[in-house]
């Protein structure tokens, strides 16, 4: 009944678990409203009523979250109650020094402690079905201080979740930050774990009302057998309030 | 775009007659979310609104010319004409000083107000006579009775008087001689645990103005990590109370990919840049270029609550100086030319109906 948009198709998923998705976006397209959509879409598959998200918010307090997915159709303060959205608000905690007793790590090594506790203590046909969604990247880069090292440590803890759990992972991070870098380790080494990587840019031409940007979906876990090629796709979108539309270039008439 | 526009705006007039008895200089706005002035009018109208209460602005400086003073003036002006208390940091020895060249609001006067106007409708000029009968000039008449509307026009020549500046809540901190950003954490979130968010009523709001963050006079050139967490926490702080701050800083001072993240770390990102005394090819492509004092560029607009991006008609303004007192912004005007920069894209786009037509020429 419901046509796929192409986001859907692009992705291919039938199954998250064990993929690790990463999205990247700039200052002039936010690429967070994909990263609504997956929230969505994975706390609503009737299919998959077992579906846990695990949501780490650098960015936004709950309230935003919850609005914009109270506009697409989903309560997560509901799903909370339900302990099937589990959120950590990681805008609260904050030291100025960096080394009150945190033995300044950001807070990243507890941070993975409590993913690790929640997850684990899920009833065993919840536990392969968890994401773990975190907005974003570059915002535990900062509370980590900079330390390249301990924000990779914690993504490789997230991904051998992924082997023991078969939870998947989605991480959103702003690609143009690292574009002036020589060497941007953080970015590449995440490229290189991702399955699919969904790239969110502005048009070439400039701003327009109509078409809010471009998306770019790489999708390398294809797997039928025979063909393990990489699935490229782009389009154009533009966001709305309740849903998003997703458009071949000039196939909007 | 023209269509959500003239929505937010008559939107924002029917709510501001509800709201303004209760709290002066608020604005109830999309999303669930409050606006307060910029202190600029047609900035205001840019944003569709104002600045969003809980929002961080960032104003990237322009190295050459200190326009981002005047953003910050006006703001801090309007918030103190509306009796919001205020935070200023700046790197000055004595920041208060700076408080002595805020501007006034413009006298609300009769022959005043109609001299004024009339400049202000861009394209139509009325005879002042008529002027009662035109419904948009009767926000203007309301600011006789008081300072109750939601944006003055400034008189960048007159000072705030007295009266504006005693007894009010102004703290001001100078970033100079503290050699990390402890000490002015500390005085943000002191300020700002002032106006803890409640659901309904907001009883009191704040302004944070921090000028010249990253200034090399301050010293933290080597805390790069530090200015940003700073921001941050300053951020998260913002979301959880009622108040609204301004950071300017010198981007060509930070490295490329933490000016990059501070951008990502702004809700609404605005960029000032001079103009050049005597360009003349800018001269001859630009209408009204001598009136014009700067260019002001709206890079990114809140999105609080909402995942819809706010697309403008034009991204850059021109900041002019009416009559040498009051600021305006207006959309650039430019000659038609083959359009092969981007910016000119952008900017001549500001009759948009066309856009309609637009993407058959993909």
């Amino acid at each position: 009944m419901e046509t796929r948009s192409l986001l859907d198709e692009a992705l291919g998923l039938q199954h998250l678990t064990g993929r690790v998705l990463l999205l990247e976006d700039c200052v002039e397209t936010s690429a967070a409203f994909v990263l609504h959509h997956l929230l969505k879409r994975s706390l609503s598959q009737p299919l998959h009523s077992s579906n846990v998200v695990v949501f780490v918010a650098f960015a936004q307090p709950f309230s935003h979250y919850d609005r914009i997915l109270r506009k697409l159709g989903c309560n997560l303060a509901a799903h909370r109650n339900d302990n099937k959205f589990v959120f950590f608000d990681m805008l609260r905690d904050f030291c100025p020094d960096g080394d009150n007793g945190k033995g300044n790590d950001g807070g990243l090594v507890s941070l993975y402690g409590k993913i690790l506790k929640t997850i684990s203590a899920l009833p065993q046909e919840n536990k392969n079905c968890v994401t773990v969604m975190i907005d974003d990247v570059s915002l535990m880069e900062v509370s980590a201080k900079g330390s390249t090292n301990l924000v990779l440590d914690f993504l490789h803890y997230c991904h051998t979740l992924i082997s023991e759990f078969g939870c998947s992972l989605v991480m959103l991070n702003h690609e143009d930050i690292y574009s002036g870098m020589g060497r941007p380790t953080l970015i590449l080494q995440m490229e290189y774990l991702a399955d699919i990587l969904i790239k969110a840019e502005p048009l070439a031409t400039g701003l327009a009302s109509d078409v809010h940007g471009q998306l770019t979906v790489v999708n390398r876990s294809i797997d039928d057998g025979e063909r393990s090629r990489n699935k490229l796709c782009n389009f154009h979108f533009k966001v709305k309030e309740n849903n998003v539309e997703y458009f071949y270039p000039g196939s909007r008439t | 775009m023209a269509a959500t526009k003239t929505r937010t705006s008559s939107f924002s007039r029917s709510f501001s007659g509800a709201s303004s008895p209760q709290i002066p200089g608020l604005k109830h706005g999309p999303n669930g979310t409050m606006f307060v002035s910029s202190g600029i009018p047609d900035l205001d109208k840019i944003l569709g609104g104002g600045f969003a209460l809980g929002s961080l602005v960032m104003v990237m400086e322009d190295a050459e010319a200190p326009h981002h003073m005047l953003l910050l003036r006006n703001f801090m002006s309007q918030g103190l004409v509306h009796n919001q208390p205020l935070l200023y940091a700046s790197p000055a020895k004595d920041p208060r000083q700076f408080l002595g060249t805020l501007p006034s609001p413009a006298v609300p006067k009769d022959e005043k107000s109609s001299h004024r106007d009339p400049d202000q409708e861009k394209g139509l000029r009325i005879a002042w006579q008529y002027k009662k009968y035109f419904g948009e000039n009767q926000q203007g008449f309301d600011s006789q009775n008081g300072k109750h509307e939601f944006s003055n026009n400034f008189d960048l020549r007159k000072p705030l008087e007295r009266q504006f500046l005693t007894g009010k809540r102004i703290d001001c901190a100078s970033i100079l001689d503290s050699p990390n950003l402890v000490t002015l954490y500390d005085r943000c979130a002191t300020f700002l645990s002032q106006f803890p968010r409640s659901d309904s009523n907001i009883s009191c709001v704040g302004r944070i103005a921090i000028q010249s963050f990253c200034a090399p006079q301050c010293g933290y050139s080597s805390l790069e990590w530090d200015m940003l967490s700073f921001l941050r926490s300053l951020k998260s702080m913002l979301r959880s109370s009622n108040a609204v701050a301004v950071v300017t800083f010198p981007p060509s001072l930070l490295s490329s990919s933490s000016s990059t993240r501070w951008q990502h770390m702004a809700d609404t990102l605005l960029s000032v840049k001079a103009i050049p005394d005597e360009d003349k090819e800018l001269a001859t492509l630009l209408t009204g270029y001598q009136d014009m004092v700067g260019l002001l560029n709206v890079q990114k607009i809140a999105q609080i609550n909402t995942q819809v991006p706010v697309i403008l008609d034009a991204t850059t303004f021109s900041i002019k100086l009416q009559k040498r007192r009051f600021l305006v912004l207006e959309c650039l005007n430019q000659a038609p030319i083959d359009g092969s920069s981007g910016s000119s894209y952008g900017t001549s786009g500001s009759c948009s109906g066309s856009s309609k037509t637009g993407y058959l020429d993909f």
